[in-house]
């Protein structure tokens, strides 16, 4: 066994190389990826992950090496070789991670630009939202009035400032094919419809199609989390933010609170059914019937977030009363308040 | 290559005065000590005490944690204990013991002073945190805070006040305290130093703590600002930060994070010194790389200061920001990896002494590695708006403040404690806490990578049931984590009164605060402090002979 030690070496960086390589492909570390962006987000993630990887085994294996191969020998009190540095080496291992995080900033803005992340629309000194609803189509801008209450509809009240979120994707002029306004209270997700004036609890949403979010929060702060869609953003209390994108795999995804926003911060939590397009429709002409039906669109929210929290039993179930409980009065509130 | 040089200059520094310090004994510890060393021990012992508190209520987290359902504490208690845990882990464990215990201790004794540049000021510094962290543990018998370390307005103003209030007051004690703390250290190491000693012959430690109290002078009173506005929302009903009047929630993130941030490098960098310091002499080789080490802490603290509102991609900051505090981060992998790569060459091609000192560094710098590894994921936006506020975060953090701080602490205990206290550690029980801590450690943190990935938010009482089985084995580490202290407290108590003697210098090292008596006498040195213009001279011939046995004078060498 007398292999030169320069062969070892070559040996050991192709194998890091390749585990780093095939584990950046094949971790299934994430979850399915449901919209357009977020197989970008898991290529930048694979990358990243191979990149970590490699470093890992290359620190590792150095640290593990040197454990062994140059541990003390009973009954040797030497020192090792006075070596205080060496020029070149540190420039390398200084230069390589410049490169590096070089490199991955540079591909982390490419996806960000392309889920829409550098939306000019989309910051806090965009057109002012009164002017928006004017530039928006009639049907839209009646629902949007129309799902903001009688109160709302009636006076300039002061508007909501915007906030950024994630916007168009570049060079997208074109306003989303459906917005949904998303409300954020203790504890539970409220979902308005502008085209309809339907309010749910849970988000339905039909696939294929440009989906923008206006979100905001009632109360405290908290996050809307899809982790399908890799899209995050906090609802923040007299903001409204913003997340756009288009859905990719029809299927039911949990919405999660990811900011804590109280002691039932765990609990608040919903989904999002991505339909196909025959099964939205569907889904829309129920909700209108339900509308024309009542005519109440508060019995209507009341009544589909307690809906929600039942077919959510699975999670729910242990603690369903205590939320509705402690939700119906605040739901009350709230549809009362907007 | 530099030889170790130890001059014996004139000294402007005042003579001992025996009288003035009556000897140490154990009612010293409780008293207004004016001693580094004494306060240096005391700042070790009472948030090493906190570190167990604070790790009690971690378990308290991590039982709640074993089942998707809640039913080991309620809702609301389970709040006030991840609160309080992460709190007392900064304030009152990392930050106190990693710059007000070996600071204290180590700073003076390694640039040859006799005491830090304000004794007086240091014993106030140090006798703010037993209130401060009674009033925080205590409020658990009242009304504990229940909205997160990070505190955020809407919600922290809607929690109840008395929690709240106990919290802002004793954070604000916690951080006048650290500024203080810092004022001594920074005056200390510019202007105590023994005279001949160049800012680039000091110990890295030295120059960690330099750029951590830089760090800690320019951003704690940003967080004050922040807490005393916040208190003035919750008391008095103003609304800087309540959106109900107009107040604007996300500047408090903004003041927050402008502190918090740089308070991982507050915690980080004094355990970066230490490591520095440690490696070289239980692997008997230079440290590689001086100033390339040294430069890169200032290199840190001054990054470290533009990072800030990586915390905030999803809180609604414009677009360009994200990118710029994107980048900022990025880069501080660049001065970080410096360092990783020189700790790994300083030990390459040593005689490496695998004692328990060496096995928690190098465990440090693995572990290390992970959450720095991780950190650079996390710094990058698209993926930040997935795994922000999950599980990835929760397991970075651990890996970046236990893997790399508190493992740190552990070495630093291991290789000083026979400075310290004059005796020796058990090796054996050292061992074992070592391999028990590592696994325990990875056992309960490796996994949260994954369920943060999948979908699990952080700061949640009840999840969903799919991350059960994996939330268990966190639970399993965790309470191996627990038990892991066990025999470090054992091994410390049983040592301090009956272990083997130390000599002065057991490990055979080099810096100056090895060249004196074990524990040190009240004015560390008998007559001049010597000079060594070279800590890390291994293996040289100065390096070879056991210069613990020589005084300054003998060691009189040519000078540059």
């Amino acid at each position: 066994m007398n292999i030169p030690t320069t062969i070892l070496t070559l040996i050991a960086g192709v194998a890091i190389t390749l585990l780093s390589l095939w584990l950046g492909q094949n971790n299934h570390l994430l979850p399915i990826a449901a919209t357009d962006n977020a197989a970008s987000v898991d290529g930048l993630f694979n990358a990243m992950l191979a990149i970590s990887v490699g470093l890992f085994c290359l620190v590792q294996g150095l640290i593990v090496i040197a454990a062994i191969k140059f541990r003390q020998r009973p009954g040797d009190e030497t020192d090792g070789p006075p070596i205080h540095g060496n020029i070149p080496l540190e420039i390398l291992w200084t230069a390589i991670p410049a490169v590096l995080v070089l490199g991955i900033s540079v591909y982390s803005f490419e996806i960000y630009n392309q889920m829409g992340g550098l939306d000019p629309m989309n910051h806090s000194g965009h057109i002012k939202p009164a002017a928006q609803i004017a530039m928006q189509p009639e049907s839209m801008t009646s629902g949007l009035l129309a799902a903001s209450g009688p109160e709302a509809s009636g006076d300039a009240a002061p508007q909501p400032n915007f906030a950024a979120g994630v916007g168009a994707k570049p060079g997208e002029m074109a306003p989303a094919d459906m917005t949904v306004k998303v409300m954020g209270l203790q504890y539970a997700w409220l979902f308005t419809y502008p085209d309809t004036g339907a309010i749910s609890g849970e988000l339905h949403i039909p696939v294929g199609k440009d989906i923008e979010l206006d979100i905001s929060a009632q109360d405290v702060l908290h996050a809307f989390w899809v982790p399908q869609f890799r899209l995050k953003q906090d609802a923040i209390p007299g903001k409204t933010t913003q997340l756009r994108f288009v859905t990719s795999v029809p299927g039911t995804y949990p919405i999660v609170c990811a900011e804590l926003c109280g002691s039932y911060h765990g609990a608040m939590r919903t989904q999002v059914i991505v339909h196909t397009p025959e099964d939205y429709e569907l889904w829309q002409q129920s909700q209108l019937a339900l509308l024309e039906g009542v005519g109440d669109p508060q019995a209507i929210a009341l009544a589909s977030v307690s809906a929600a929290s039942k077919t959510d039993s699975e999670f729910l179930e242990p603690f369903a009363e205590a939320m509705s409980m402690d939700m119906t009065p605040e739901m009350i509130h709230q549809i009362h308040a907007s | 290559m530099t030889q170790a040089i130890a001059e014996n200059l004139p000294s402007s520094a005042p003579p001992p005065e025996q009288g003035h310090h009556s000897p140490t004994t154990w009612r010293t510890f409780f008293s207004f000590s004016e001693d580094h060393k004494v306060i240096g021990i005391q700042y070790l012992v009472t948030s090493f005490v906190f570190y167990l508190i604070g790790g009690a209520l971690a378990v308290g987290v991590r039982a709640e944690l074993a089942t998707p359902e809640v039913d080991f504490v309620s809702r609301e208690l389970y709040n006030q204990l991840f609160t309080v845990h992460a709190t007392v882990m900064i304030f009152l464990w990392i930050v106190p013991a990693g710059t007000g215990g070996f600071g204290n201790y180590l700073l003076p004794l390694m640039i040859g002073a006799r005491d830090m540049a304000f004794p007086k000021l240091n014993a106030v510094a140090f006798w703010m945190i037993p209130p401060a962290g009674v009033l925080l543990i205590g409020s658990f018998l009242v009304e504990a805070p229940g909205s997160g370390w990070t505190s955020y307005p809407p919600l922290s103003l809607v929690n109840g006040q008395v929690g709240e209030m106990c919290w802002i007051v004793s954070v604000l004690l916690l951080g006048t305290s650290s500024i203080l703390g810092a004022v001594n250290f920074s005056t200390t190491i510019l202007k105590m130093r023994r005279p001949g000693l160049q800012l680039t012959q000091m110990p890295l430690f030295c120059w960690a703590m330099l750029s951590a109290s830089a760090l800690i002078l320019i951003s704690t009173p940003v967080l004050a600002g922040a807490l005393i506005l916040l208190s003035f929302d919750l008391m008095l009903g103003t609304n800087f930060f309540n959106p109900a009047g107009g107040g604007e929630p996300v500047v408090y993130q903004h003041m927050f994070w402008f502190y918090s941030h740089p308070a991982v490098y507050i915690m980080i960098l004094p355990v970066f010194g230490m490591i520095s310091d440690i490696l070289p002499v239980h692997a008997r080789k230079p440290i590689f790389g001086y100033k390339a080490i040294a430069y890169s802490s200032l290199a840190i603290s001054f990054l470290g200061l533009i990072v800030w509102a990586h915390h905030m991609f999803t809180s609604g900051t414009p677009p360009w920001l994200r990118m710029f505090f994107m980048v900022a981060t990025m880069i501080i992998a660049v001065p970080t990896g410096i360092k990783v790569f020189s700790w790994v060459a300083t030990i390459w091609g040593g005689k490496i002494r695998l004692n328990s000192a060496m096995l928690f560094s190098m465990g440090f710098v693995s572990m290390f590695v992970v959450g720095g590894l991780s950190g650079v994921m996390v710094a990058s936006v698209p993926f930040d708006i997935h795994v922000h506020d999950t599980y990835f975060i929760v397991a970075h953090l651990h890996y970046v403040l236990f893997g790399g701080s508190v493992f740190g602490l552990y070495a630093g205990i291991y290789h000083w404690y026979p400075k310290m206290v004059g005796r020796m550690l058990n090796e054996t029980w050292g061992k074992i806490h070592f391999v028990l801590t590592f696994v325990g450690f990875n056992l309960c943190f490796m996994p949260m990578h994954w369920l943060g990935l999948q979908g699990m938010p952080r700061r949640v009482a009840e999840y969903d049931p799919q991350f059960a089985t994996v939330n268990l084995i966190c639970t399993i580490g965790s309470f191996l984590l627990a038990i892991s202290t066990l025999p470090f407290i054992f091994n410390a108590v049983w040592c301090w009164v009956k272990g083997e003697k130390a000599p002065n210098n057991p490990w055979n090292a080099l810096s100056l605060e090895w060249q004196t008596e074990s524990p040190p006498i009240p004015t560390n040195w008998v007559g001049e402090p010597p000079l060594i213009t070279d800590p890390y001279a291994y293996g040289t011939k100065s390096g070879r002979k056991s210069i613990g046995a020589i005084r300054g004078s003998d060691l009189w060498a040519a000078k540059s």
